[in-house]
């Protein structure tokens, strides 16, 4: 300012002008200033807090990974559990059937050692008439050997298949499908159902009525799967049964019906019994995991929910029930084709 | 003597048939089979004839013990001799039968020269 003063050629309202000027710009100047400086605080303070939030999502984050860690181990050793449930049902319905295989055994075991002996015998029988020169006779005794030893077989391998059933039934199943006569699967199930009812319960006694669709052939499925939910529903007819006959004691004739059904694309197996049936409160709940209506330590209750499963997640089937209390229930596994 | 052989299990007529062979032939004993409680029934129903009834007990539908309650109960004078066969000889099978009337009681499985034996015994 004092510069301008000195400048001879300025009038002194121009002077005075251009001070004016120069004092609104050094005022400009510094509200700028204080304006940026007010800015720069803002930006510290912003970065501060930005580092702050990161620092707390990253926290954050850690602990989601953590939870996520550890909802991942629950979820497997759930898995593992349930893996072990489903053993521990598989072998509860093996443990069932234990005395039906014992007896399912022992009866082609008697033909084997029976019809073994009746071999020797006819083999003396037939080197006697030998001896005498009766061919004829030695003849007609060497056919009744080759058919005495065709007995042998065919009852070493029944028991042969007994066995093999049973190891198939207690692996864990390999999820393949392949190529199953379900007719053969369903009577043998029956059969050893049956067997081991009688051996638990020497009162027990059920009418057994099948009838096999002979036209359905093979068709492809988890034989040891399918086998287990058939084997379920039978046992749980059984069940019905001899729970209908403590009350009826006279007049009632326990059924059990296994049948078989093509229709179109699709196989029925059906499974019915003139039991108890199931009250309707229970029918909601009968697919439900742990649900059951035998009394504690009788029943795992998982029997029908593991079947429901291996039918409509395992097959993309349906598992249908029809009841009415006091008279019957029906199941019916509806497999595609 | 004509014997009635009750047994779900069909191959026992294969397994008599041979282990009797030689009385067949002789026309010591003849044999008949049924493969049910129900069939045996029948078959006693139409012909009178049998002198001896062996019965498994554990037979699915009508049991071997509901048999002979029936053919005790029911059956033409004189009733016939009724065997009990079972695979499981425990006592209270073993009393059932007894108290139902059997005139024996044979566990499986069968000794065919016990059985003969005392086939043979009777008159």
């Amino acid at each position: 300012m004092n510069l301008v003063d000195q400048i001879e050629t300025l009038s002194a309202e121009q002077k005075n002008a251009i001070i004016e000027w120069v004092k609104a710009a050094e005022k400009n100047i510094t509200i700028t200033e204080f304006k940026l400086d007010r800015t720069e605080k803002v930006k510290r303070t912003t970065t501060i807090l930005l580092e702050e939030t990161i620092q707390e999502l990253d926290l954050k984050r850690k602990a989601i990974e953590e939870t996520n860690t550890a909802l991942q181990k629950s979820l497997e050793e759930l898995k593992a559990a349930q893996a072990q449930l489903i053993q521990s049902e598989k072998m509860a319905s093996l443990g069932e059937l234990t005395a039906g295989i014992a007896h399912e055994i022992q009866n082609p075991l008697n033909f084997v050692n029976n019809f073994s002996e009746v071999s020797n015998e006819l083999i003396d029988e037939m080197t006697e008439q030998l001896e005498k020169g009766n061919t004829e006779d030695a003849k007609a005794i060497a056919s009744e050997v080759k058919m005495s030893l065709e007995k042998i077989n065919f009852h070493g391998k029944r028991a042969d298949g007994i066995v093999k059933s049973m190891l198939h039934h207690s692996r864990t199943s390999n999820n393949k499908k392949e190529p199953t006569d379900i007719n053969a699967l369903a009577d043998e199930y029956l059969r050893l159902a049956f067997h081991g009812m009688r051996a638990k319960d020497m009162s027990f006694n059920s009418a057994m009525k099948t009838d096999y669709d002979e036209s359905i052939g093979l068709i492809k499925i988890i034989s040891q799967d399918v086998g287990r939910v058939i084997l379920n529903l039978i046992t749980n007819a059984f069940y019905a049964v001899t729970e209908k006959k403590k009350i009826h004691q006279d007049g009632y004739e326990p059924t059990i019906a296994v049948s078989t059904k093509k229709i179109g694309n699709k196989i029925e197996v059906k499974v019915k019994d003139n039991g108890t049936g199931i009250p309707q409160k229970a029918l909601d709940k009968i697919f439900q995991p742990f649900f059951t209506t035998k009394p504690t330590g009788q029943g795992t209750g998982l029997g029908l929910s593991l079947s429901y499963d291996i039918v409509t997640k395992g097959h993309g089937g349906e598992l249908k029930v029809e009841t009415k209390e006091g008279e019957y229930t029906e199941f019916s596994i509806i497999l595609p084709v | 003597m004509k014997i009635l052989v009750v047994d779900d299990e069909k191959d026992v007529q294969v397994l008599f048939e041979q282990r009797f062979r030689k009385e067949i032939k002789n026309k010591e004993m003849e044999f008949a089979f049924a493969y049910s409680g129900e069939e045996a029934l029948k078959y006693l129903n139409e012909l009178h004839e049998a002198v001896l009834i062996l019965s498994d007990i554990n037979m699915p539908g009508m049991s071997g013990l509901e048999l002979l309650r029936h053919i005790k109960e029911k059956h033409h004078e004189p009733p016939p001799l009724v065997m009990m066969i079972t695979a499981y000889g425990d006592a209270e099978n073993y009393n059932t039968a007894m108290k139902l009337g059997a005139d024996d009681f044979l566990t499986k499985p069968l000794e065919f020269s016990l059985l003969k034996e005392k086939l043979k015994a009777i008159p």
